[in-house]
């Protein structure tokens, strides 16, 4: 089935998420649609699947025009969606999660679960997404969690996928067979629809590229074509720099010694596994892994969140292994937490409060019990400027500010005072290739002005543009170390634990 | 160059975000709209439970007037007001700092009879040393009460609103064995009642000057007082954002290095505090002793009060002053229209209901509304 989008617009308010969007996708084709965060990519994707209504323009499939009352309109149409975060029910079996809302029943009207497996293994031998029906959903990695949402949407017969930043949450290995499944359903004549900010993801799988940027269409591309700065300079609107600019490092005094740390996760188990390190300062010493390999736990024994089992956290030359969390703030240790929204920001607090969130006892803003909010809001003003947030108060709620400039804030907190040492988790996680830049340069600048800066990322690239050393985490331990010109194949295979057991890669 | 951008970009981020339409009819509006439904849906019960039309117009006349028809009917919904107002503030600083406190009615039990204690024991101190003490005495041992719930969370992980109900039940029973025993109870008494409280910690009488039989008295500027006080609490202290980034996000707090265990011992015992001060007032003025009902059932009313208030000091002070003038109209309502004053309870529940799901304040009157918009 063919889809076109003509003339679309889309407002919220005074804000203008689509305007005059016109978009075709055809079957047997992956469209890449790319676009920076608050481009307007979801909420065109929610006009094609019936959650908005557009203010105008028309919805044409197969040439005729279309109107979607409710999301299941598009679902008859044949249009489904794969969601950024899965709809499932953690507790159900995948057969039951897959047939939810549309149960085959029996002669009894009761509910036919035997024709349901068997439906969900017809429709994973034809696409090649082979799942136990019988699996919890909660038993299963993120990635098998996708390919149930994706079988959901074939189960009720689509034949346009649309996919919200699907690999935001997968590790690489997920991702390569991801795009496999895409291919493969491409290659059996489904219109497919990808959704993302991630210029080599789009570059290697879609067929022809859409640009969004401020709810326009502003460009289409080849992927055979096309290079990774054009998309960029589409998506953001000026040229972009990807390659981090900097200097060799000039390491200095070790900052922070880590000996033979060892420290268990919430559910008990040896999270951190006798790892030891040291960084120095003026340098950047980057952590790969993929996600929940010890990197969080890591992260929270050195910052003071997480009592250590054993082994020592040095700082400055002094044992700190027991010192408390704003202890080490207060020893020049900056933290820029990996969930910003967990525990990075408060979204219900104005981006004054979230300014001073770990430093509003400071005699800078407070004395006695009574804050200074006076010198709060002149404070916040000055690295509102300084560090590019963008919000138009800063009195405006945290909640209201994109995804970038949340993070742009937590950088600000972090850095806008006097410290040694930085411990950056997942900087730049889900943002856009702008906020991306800037953040990279500021670490960058830290490191320049001597502090010593410790970089825990998933992203592969972000670790390889930005650290001086490159550590390699896997099941806990450090496994390798390479320096900042090592080869990106040498780094991936010590991720995914080769060399490390004999039992390989995870699932 | 780079200098005076700072200073024009400064200048203008430090205004004040715009109050949105959105945002009054979300703070004047819906409560305003809550109310006056429930008074109309409380007039259909009337009227399917076979009360004529005159006598439900009768009763709500008699409910305007016994609230704010005279010097007398204000005098009744201030002094019904200082206690909700008091133990209001307790809960919304609870809620606030994300903790469901159910325990106000153990901790005004519990900071009543201490506040009694004192009020009949020590007779012959002064007014100036007797009455501070007494108040003092209610806000040590309501805190002291609900510290016990906020301990046990913080040691134990259990749940406050579990804990907060036991201390309840405790303290009712507490109150009823300490009534019926020396050095609480009444010498030549039977009955659970307490000795009664001497002058000199009575809270005094504002307006008898006008008519001796009203009786409002010095707990409304206590009221006023905490709800100074609270405000500063919250929004202009260290203390007050500690609270508040606990409740909003725990996860948050810890990270940004506040010790999440004494804080909610601190909340807890701030509640419990206003609490007691709220048991001790209804102890110290219009009852003048302690008797198994004489919260009564403040500490849930207040509940109320708090929600409708939005957890803000001045929110509260305002529906304080609402489920006040209800309770004093409801009582005139009673004894001049003959309508059962149970109807007040119930239009106080419609009204909490409505505050609740302002969605169908918005369905019910949606000419008055701005469309809603829908968020990317």
């Amino acid at each position: 089935m063919e889809v076109e989008l003509r003339g679309i617009t889309k407002k919220f308010g005074p804000v203008v998420a689509n305007s005059d969007v016109n978009l075709k996708i055809r079957p047997g084709e992956i469209l890449g649609l790319l676009g920076e965060n608050g481009a307007g990519k979801s909420t065109l994707m929610n006009i094609l699947s019936g959650l908005y209504r557009p203010d105008s323009g028309e919805i044409f499939l197969d040439g005729k025009p279309t109107y979607f009352v409710g999301a299941r309109d598009a679902i008859i149409a044949g249009i489904g969606m794969v969601h950024q975060h899965f709809m499932l029910v953690p507790v159900f079996t995948v057969a039951e999660n897959v047939v939810l809302g549309v149960e085959p029943v029996g002669p009894l009207d009761h509910l036919d679960l035997e024709k349901a497996r068997a439906q969900v293994r017809a429709i994973g031998e034809e696409h090649g997404l082979e799942v136990d029906p019988d699996a919890l959903i909660e038993e299963l990695p993120v990635g098998v969690q996708q390919r149930v949402e994706i079988i959901k949407v074939l189960f009720r017969s689509a034949s346009v996928l649309i996919f919200d930043e699907p690999t935001a949450v997968l590790t690489p290995q997920e991702v390569t067979e991801f795009f496999e499944i895409v291919r493969s359903l491409r290659d059996s004549g489904k219109a497919l629809v990808f959704i993302t900010h991630k210029l080599h993801e789009v570059l290697e799988v879609a067929d022809r590229i859409n640009v969004l940027r401020d709810g326009k269409v502003v460009g289409e591309a080849d992927p055979k074509t096309a290079t990774d700065a054009e998309l960029a300079e589409m998506m953001v609107g000026r040229s972009v720099r990807f390659d981090v600019e900097k200097e060799p490092a000039k390491p200095g005094a070790p900052l922070l010694e880590v000996k033979g740390l060892r420290t268990a996760s919430e559910r008990g188990d040896l999270a951190v596994n006798d790892v030891s390190f040291t960084i120095h300062a003026g340098e950047v010493v980057g952590i790969a892994g993929v996600q929940g390999n010890g990197q969080t736990e890591l992260v929270e024994a050195i910052t003071g969140l997480r009592r250590p089992e054993s082994g020592t956290v040095s700082f400055l030359g002094r044992d700190a292994t027991k010192a408390s969390a704003r202890d080490r703030h207060n020893m020049g240790m900056a933290h820029v937490p990996e969930d910003r929204l967990k525990s990075g920001i408060i979204k219900d607090f104005n981006v004054a409060e979230n300014m001073v969130l770990d430093a509003y006892y400071d005699r800078r803003f407070s004395s006695g019990i009574n804050l200074h909010w006076n010198d709060v809001y002149r404070a916040t003003a000055e690295n509102v400027v300084a560090f590019d947030v963008r919000t138009p108060s800063i009195f405006n709620i945290a909640d209201n500010l994109s995804g970038g400039n949340q993070q742009k804030l937590v950088v600000a907190r972090e850095l806008s005072r006097e410290i040694r040492l930085l411990i950056a988790a997942q900087p730049t996680r889900g943002l856009d290739v702008g906020s991306i830049e800037y953040i990279h340069k500021r670490i960058i600048q830290a490191r320049d002005a001597g502090v010593g800066v410790l970089i825990v990322s998933t992203e592969l690239d972000e670790i390889l543009a930005l650290s001086d050393r490159i550590l390699v985490m896997y099941r806990g331990r450090i496994v390798r170390e390479f320096p900042a010109q090592a080869d990106i194949a040498a780094i991936g295979l010590a991720m995914a634990g080769a060399g490390a057991h004999a039992t390989g890669a995870a699932a | 160059m780079s200098e005076s951008r700072v200073d024009q970009f400064s200048s203008d981020v430090l205004k004040r975000v715009v109050i949105t339409r959105f945002t009054i009819e979300d703070l004047v509006l819906v409560p305003l709209l809550a109310v006056i439904i429930a008074l109309v849906l409380g007039g259909l019960i009337m009227l399917t439970t076979g009360v004529s039309p005159n006598a439900i117009r009768l009763s709500y006349i008699a409910l305007f007037q016994g609230s704010v028809g005279s010097i007398g009917a204000i005098s009744e919904t201030l002094t019904a007001a200082i206690p909700l107002t008091l133990c209001g503030l307790g809960i919304a600083v609870g809620f606030r700092a994300g903790l469901f406190n159910i325990g106000a009615e153990g901790q005004v039990i519990i900071g009543g009879l201490a506040a009694t204690f004192v009020g009949f024991s020590f007779a012959g101190l002064p007014l100036i040393i007797h009455l501070p003490l007494a108040l003092l005495a209610g806000a040590l041992f309501g805190a002291l009460w609900a510290s016990i719930s906020g301990w046990l969370k913080a040691a134990t992980g259990a749940h406050e609103v579990i804990t907060t109900i036991m201390l309840n039940l405790i303290a009712v029973k507490l109150l009823d064995f300490l009534l019926r025993n020396p050095p609480f109870q009444k010498l030549g008494r039977s009955d659970p009642i307490s000795k009664n409280i001497v002058e000199s910690a009575s809270l005094p009488k504002l307006l008898t000057w006008i008519d001796p039989t009203y009786r409002l008295h010095a707990g409304i500027l206590l009221a006023l007082g905490a709800v100074a006080l609270i405000y500063w609490l919250l929004y202009r202290t260290t203390v007050g954002f500690e609270f508040r980034a606990s409740g909003y996000n725990p996860d948050a707090a810890k990270y940004a290095g506040m010790k999440s265990g004494l804080i909610i011992v601190l909340v807890m015992a701030c509640a419990g505090a206003l609490a007691g001060l709220a048991g001790s007032n209804q102890v110290l003025s219009v009852l003048g002793r302690a008797s198994p009902s004489f919260s009564g059932g403040v500490g849930f009313d207040a509940i109320a009060v708090a929600l409708l208030g939005r957890s803000h000091p001045v929110g509260v002070l305002l529906a304080g002053l609402l489920f006040g003038a209800l309770q004093a109209g409801g009582r005139q309502m009673q004894v001049g229209a003959g309508v059962n004053i149970d109807l007040i309870v119930v239009i106080q529940a419609l009204i909490i209901f409505f505050i609740a799901a302002p969605i169908l304040v918005r369905a019910a009157v949606p000419w008055l509304f701005s469309k809603p918009q829908r968020g990317s």
